[in-house]
Parts: C-alpha cells; structure tokens; sequence
C-alpha cells in the first residue's frame, strides 16, 4: 500500500508541475494574473506532494519491506532505525527521489514569498523551477522508479511497479544492506548537504534566467537570490569538506582528497559558484560585468546536473556502460537543450547588458576579483577536461587513460597561490581607485609580520621552497586581515569611545557581508596549512609487526600491542581491533585502534585507521592485514601527516565567516 | 673501508644496470620493503578498482599486484621498467597520468591554452577598457558629473568617497 502511495504522489507531483509550467507561460502571455497566481499555488503544492512519496519511501525502507527493490537493495533487516531511514540516499532511485524533495522544497519556499514587488520575474522562476523538477521526476517514474517490486511468474524473476499477470508477489526474507562505507556519521549528512548545495543554486539560476528573459539589466535579481546563493554555497562547501572528513576517516589512504570524479564532480560548480559570489560584488557595486554574473550562475546551473549526470550515467566507468545505462542519454538531451536555450537567451541580451563603466587599473578591487573570477574558471575547465578526457580517449583511440591526481596538482597548486595573492591585495584596495601609496601604507606591517610565516616552517624542518612560499603568503593573508580588523576596530574604538569588545562587534555588525567574507578568507587559508601540511610533508611506512614490536616513523615509534578479532552481531560484523601504542622521544602519548570491519550482509570491509591528531601533525596507523593467531603477526600502514587538522579547523571558521555575512542585520533607523 | 664499500657498491649498481639492460631475470637476493612496494605501487592504478591508487586498495587482486612489483624488484627490476610491465599488459590506464604521447597531449593541451587564453583576454580587455578610459576623459573632463547622472550609481560613489576620505583621515 505505502508503494502505492509514494508512486501515486510522484506522479501527481508530476501532473502538478507539468500544470505549473503551462499555467504560468499561459498566464504571461495573457497577462493574466489569474493563471500565474494558480501557477504558484502550483509549486507551492509540489513540497507537501513530494513529502508523501517520501515519507512512503522511509515508511517501506523502516518496515523492512523487502518486496520493494529499492528497500531490498540498500537496507537490511539487521541495520539501526537511523541508518535505514539514511539508506534513502544509499542508492540511486532513492537518491534521485531524495533530490527530487530538496528541489521542490527549494521551489515551494521561493513561491511562498511575498511577490507583490517582482511580479514580471514570478512566471519565469516557476517556469525554471518547475521544469528542472519535471525532469527529475520524469527520471524517477520512468527511468529509476525508487518504488518497483519483485514478482514471480513462471518465467522467472520480475521487476515491476503493478502485478504482472499471473505474477505473484515475493517476499525476499532480508535485504544486502547500505554499503558499509555509506554508514559512517559522516556520509550521512555528507550526501544531503551536497544535494542542498547543489539544488539550492536552482534559485540565483531561476531568477537569471528570469531577468534575462524580461530583459531587466538591474541587479534586482542578484539582491532577492543573494541569501539563497549563500546558503546553497555553504551548503555545498560543507558538502565538499564533509566529504573530505569521510574520506579521511574511512577510505584508509592517508588523504581526504584523491581529484575522483565523483569529487570533481562536486567540486565544478563549487568553483563556478564560488566565481559568481565574487562577481556580483562588481555587478552590485560597479553595475559593471553584469553579463559575468550571468554567465557564471548559468554555468553553476549547468555543472549541477552534469555533475549528476556523470556520477548517475555509467559514463565514468566507460562509453559502454553509458550506451547501457537508460538515464544517459535523457541527462544529455536535457542538458544539451539548457545549453541551447541559455547560450541563446544570454546572447540576444549580451548588447544590452554592456556597461558604460570600464575598468581602468587592475590593482582596484574590481581588477583583482576579475582575475580572482578567471583564475577559478581556469580550475574549473582544467578538471572538467580531466574528467571528461578518459572517455574522448576512449572514443578517439579505443584506450582508456587514467587521469589522477598529478594532472590536476600541477594546475590546482599555481592557482591556489594566485588566489592567496588575491586575497592579500583584495581587501585593502577600493573600488574604481588606486593609490599606490595608501596600498603600501597599509601592507608593510602585515608583510613584515608575515615573514614568520617563512622563518616559522624553517625553524620546524619544513624545508621546501614551494611550501615555504605558500606558508608565507598563507601567512600574509592572516595578517593582512587580522591588521584590517584591528584598525578598523581601533578607529571605532577612538571615534566612538567604546571598549574593544563593543567596537569589534559593532564594527562587524556595520558591513556584514564584508567582514563575512574575510573570517571566510581567513578560514580558507587556515585550511590551506592542512593542504600544504599534507601535500609536502606526508610521509609514511608500512611494515609487518610480532607483538610488541615497533615501527619508527617521523619522530614517532609505534608499537603493535594485540589483536582482538570477534564478531560484533548487533551490527552484523567482523572486527579486527588492533591495539597500538605511540610514542614520541620515550613518552608514551596515546593508545591508537585501528581495526577493519567486516559487514556480513553486504559482504564488505570497510577500515577504519587509528588517528591521533594534533594542530601540529597526526598521527594516522591502519591495520592492513594480519595473520593467523598463532604467528601473532600483523601489517600497518602508518602515515604522518602534518598540520592536517587546520582543514577542519579553517572549515569551522569558514562557517562562522558565512553565517556573519548571511545572519539577518537589523534594519538601521538611521540613514 | 669507506672507499671500499663505495667501489663495492659501485660495481653492484653496474651488474643491476647490466642485468636491467640485458633483460635478464636474476634473483638479487635482497628483499625488497614494504615502502619499496609501496613507492612503485602509489604511481599505478589497477583498471578494476578505479581511481584508488594500487598502494591503498585493499581487494585481492591489488594485493596480487603488489606481490608482482615485490618480486620484480627482488629480481632488481627499476621502477620504470615495473611500471613499462603493467603498462604492456593492461594498457596505459594503469599509470596516474596520460603518457605525454599523440592524442594524449590533448589532455595537457587544453588546461595550458584555457589559462593562457583566459589572461590574455583580460590582459586585451585591461588594455581596451584603459583606451576607452584614455579617450574619454580629454572629451569630457567631468567624467564624474557624467556618471552621476545615473541615480544609483551617484549614490554608492558617494559612500565611496566617504569611505576614502575616512581611510585617508585615520592615518
């Protein structure tokens, strides 16, 4: 019956926004506000409809209903109540039904503003909206249909929604269970803070295209959207670091980032979104490269679903598989059609939005965030053509050809220390004015504070040229803002009479946005420490230990303590749990686990590495293997990793940068 | 005893060199470490696990990988011509990187002309927006006055020059 239900919904919702479309076209081209209110109501409704066939969803996936594929295919009777209902995202029908919700949930919330204001841009973002969500849906009931059952007739097996004839309905008695990687805290909330991320930008994109077709040349659609831009970007950057987090902690190789597709995939719009944050900056304050923000939020759009697209359509693992797959081909036609009618619509609009500034010097604020903004889509079109190049090798040669990290290192490291340049120079230059002089005046006293950042790593043994750059520059950066901060909190202090802690405060309160966005900066370069820490100074061993034995690696020595293997059948696993011991200069500091589990349902390990961490380096052991009891032997792999914990650290920071620039300010009384 | 071990390890490294050069597969008799392994093992990529380097995938048949690269550097193979085996047997797919030959120099080609094309077209645009500048202001000496003419943008030159002088003033 829940099947029914959940099926039943998705279609409706279908109708519904099928519905939408046709009444808000209709409803502008009648001018009819009759229509386009219905429209409205139309997407309002899409939410509470999707609800029910979720809600279905978990109810099957809760009730271990293993009729059901979908159920059968990532739940099992043995998991906790919370994982079962976070299989919803396990797999792919379910994680489409899953983004499906999130969208409509985008789209509901944006109608249920008040739009007494924009009325003209209303039909065309319930347009935008409702399509992108048609899509979807479409690929949910005839494509990935989360709700399909097992039946069995004489010929055998079938998959189906509706009975068959002559079909009878079978009961599988448990079903394989969530990947065992997918069931660690952080790929539960990894995956729905990726899809917030990447749905969330549907809005700035709805509104674009909304401008673009009533032809406005104002920056209106930029401020309405702005909010939901920059959520959709923290919710993606959390998505990205999170992800990172899970690789980290359960992959087992030492790293938390290994340029796969499936990450790069996550990553193009993060770079494209994070370029269209900076650029309404010159849109909003210049009223110049309006066509950039444009251009840039299309192309956000369009990294979004192509990078479902790959991750969804077998396209990764080879052109086969992508001839195979049912969902590919629709992906491409969807995605070759927006980029039609985009590329069309931005073309017809390009003379109109020319400014009448130009820009004059590049060492304005408005220089340097255009470079910022090319040095970000040149990341973006070197991965894209890194993920893309194995398949045009494939078509082109026949060969398959692996594109690791190498490739991208080479160009990800020079534009990283072109963006912390920026970052150096962007917030003491103004807008439209250069004073070399006021620049200078304003940069020695952190340049000098920032030769630490050299003479610091230097004292610690951390010799090598190109890191020591990046740790001045990372250096330079903090001190650039920290001096900003004081100086401007020291004049407010003077004017104002107030002690430092008020000043601060109100000082940050004044410009938001601003002050957001530099604790953002000084967050990305403290995670910057961990890139750098790992990409130059990681090292590691590995090593067959008897108890009691020892390996030596940087400054540490581990010691193989025991093994315990025993079976864990509240969760249904094997685990091998190894007790190791650190020291560093003969003081003991922590006792270490590093253990694999087994998962019996889905017949899978997953190894867990035994992690001691500090600001200054970690400490990363894995149980590789090991053999039977009797020669009490076992084999590390033991990693070094140092100044890894500022990712974490920066990402924190990084947080509470977005929340200062998006909490709601106070309207002021005064003008 | 120094000058001894040096001649020592000097003929060694011939005999390897001359073993590599002739092909020949003789046991070294020295065990290669683990670390050894790994450092060859960290620069493959198997085809069936995809994009998990040989040295962290755990499956079976990465560990049976590792065991060749074991005894081929017992036997005193070097790490290119390892690398030069898997290649032969399993196509280029197993190195981290395209090797730099035909096609392939697409996949280094377009990233370098992307970046290359994107300056220079700033650096084209700086100098076009900077003549525009140039020409306009000898015309119109209150480029200012002409500017303010649209509303909003009056507005937000004001702040700026406020926000100016305030920079100025608290020096």
């Amino acid at each position: 019956m829940a099947a029914e239900i959940g099926f039943g919904a998705l279609f409706i919702t279908l109708i519904f926004a099928v519905y939408g479309i046709v009444a808000a076209v209709y409803g502008q081209k009648n001018k009819s506000q009759a229509w386009i209110l219905s429209a409205r109501q139309a997407m309002i409704l899409v939410f509470p409809l999707l609800t029910v066939s979720v809600a279905a969803m978990l109810y099957l996936l809760v009730s271990d209903d293993f009729q059901v594929v979908y159920v059968a295919d990532v739940s099992s009777r043995s998991m906790p109540v919370y994982l079962k209902l976070t299989a919803l995202w396990g797999g792919q029908a379910g994680s489409l039904l899953f983004w499906s919700w999130l969208l409509a949930g985008f789209g509901s919330a944006v109608a249920l503003r008040k739009w007494d204001r924009d009325g003209d841009l209303l039909p065309w973002v319930i347009v935008v909206n409702l399509i992108t969500l048609a899509f979807f849906l479409v690929l949910n009931i005839f494509y990935e249909n989360p709700f399909l059952r097992y039946w069995q007739d004489a010929s055998g097996i079938l998959t189906s929604f509706s009975q068959p004839k002559g079909a009878l309905p079978i009961f599988p008695s448990d079903g394989s269970g969530l990947n065992p990687l997918l069931r660690h805290p952080g790929m539960i909330i990894h995956p729905p803070m990726q899809y917030l991320g990447f749905v969330g930008f549907i809005i700035p994109f709805s509104y674009a295209i909304a401008s673009l077709i009533t032809g406005r040349t104002d920056d209106r659609w930029i401020r309405i959207s702005r909010g939901w831009t920059l959520w959709a970007w923290l919710f993606l950057s959390l998505g990205l670091v999170l992800g990172a987090r899970w690789a980290y902690d359960v992959l087992g190789w030492g790293g938390y980032w290994g340029w796969d597709p499936v990450e790069n995939s996550a990553l193009m719009p993060w770079l494209t979104g994070t370029a269209y944050l900076h650029a309404v900056l010159i849109h909003e304050k210049r009223s110049m490269f309006k066509e950039w923000s444009l251009l840039l939020i299309i192309i956000t759009y369009l990294l979004v679903i192509y990078g479902t697209f790959i991750t969804r359509s077998g396209l990764l693992s080879s052109v086969h598989s992508f001839a195979q797959s049912r969902i590919g081909p629709v992906f491409l036609g969807f995605i070759a059609l927006t980029v039609l009618i985009t590329a069309w619509l931005l073309n017809s609009r390009w003379k109109k939005l020319q400014s009448q500034h130009v820009l004059e010097k590049i060492l304005t604020r408005e220089g340097l965030i255009i470079i910022s903004v090319v040095l970000f889509l040149g990341l973006m079109v070197t991965v894209f053509w890194g993920v893309l190049f194995p398949t045009i090798s494939e078509l082109a040669t026949g060969q398959k050809v692996t594109v690791g990290p190498p490739f991208y290192e080479r160009v990800a490291g020079p534009i990283m220390g072109g963006l912390l340049i920026l970052m150096v120079l962007c917030p003491l230059a103004v807008w439209s004015f250069v004073s070399y002089r006021h620049l200078g005046r304003l940069l020695w006293k952190p340049f000098l504070v920032s030769l630490i950042g050299i003479a610091l790593p230097l004292w610690g043994g951390l010799n090598r040229w190109p890191a020591l750059i990046a740790f001045w520059l990372v250096a330079f950066v903090l001190a650039v803002n920290i001096f900003e901060f004081f100086r401007r909190t020291r004049l407010r202090r003077r004017t104002e009479n107030e002690s430092w802690g008020t000043a601060l405060a109100r000082v940050l309160k004044r410009n938001q946005r601003s002050y957001g966005a530099m604790i953002v900066h000084v967050g990305v370069v403290l995670m910057a420490l961990g890139v750098i820490g790992i990409e130059f100074f990681q090292t590691e061993t590995q090593g067959t230990l008897a108890e009691g034995q020892s390996l030596n690696l940087a400054s540490y020595t581990m010691t193989y303590e025991q093994l315990d293997v025993f079976d864990d059948m509240s969760s249904a696993r094997n685990v091998a749990r190894a007790v190791v011991s650190v020291e560093k200069n003969g003081k003991v500091l922590d006792e270490l686990y590093p253990r694999r589990d087994f998962y019996y349902d889905s017949g899978q390990p997953v190894t867990i590495p035994g992690v001691r961490s500090t600001l200054l380096d970690d400490f990363y052991v894995i149980l590789v293997d090991w053999k039977e009891v009797t020669s009490q032997g076992a084999t590390f792999k033991v990693y070094n990793n140092p100044l890894v914990k500022w990712l974490w650290v920066g990402a924190w920071v990084f947080i509470g940068g977005v929340l200062v620039a998006t909490w709601p300010a106070k309207k002021k009384s005064t003008a | 005893m120094k000058r001894m071990s040096r001649v020592f390890l000097g003929l060694i490294s011939l005999l390897v060199l001359m073993l590599a050069l002739t092909g020949s597969v003789l046991a070294q008799g020295s065990d290669p470490t683990d670390d050894d392994v790994n450092a060859v093992a960290s620069q493959l990529y198997c085809p069936v696990c995809e994009n998990i380097p040989l040295d962290a995938c755990g499956t079976a048949a990465c560990e049976q990988w590792r065991g060749i690269i074991r005894e081929k550097l017992a036997e005193g193979w070097t790490e290119d011509q390892i690398k030069d085996y898997f290649v032969a047997q399993y196509g280029d797919r197993v190195l981290a990187e395209p090797p730099r030959q035909g096609f392939n120099w697409l996949v280094y080609l377009v990233p370098a002309l992307a970046l290359i094309g994107g300056v220079v077209l700033l650096g084209l645009g700086f100098q076009k927006w900077r003549q525009a500048a140039v020409e306009r202001k000898p015309a119109d000496p209150s480029r200012k006055a002409k500017e303010s003419s649209e509303p909003s943008d009056d507005y937000i030159r004001k702040v700026e020059e406020e926000l100016k002088e305030r920079s100025r003033s608290s020096k």
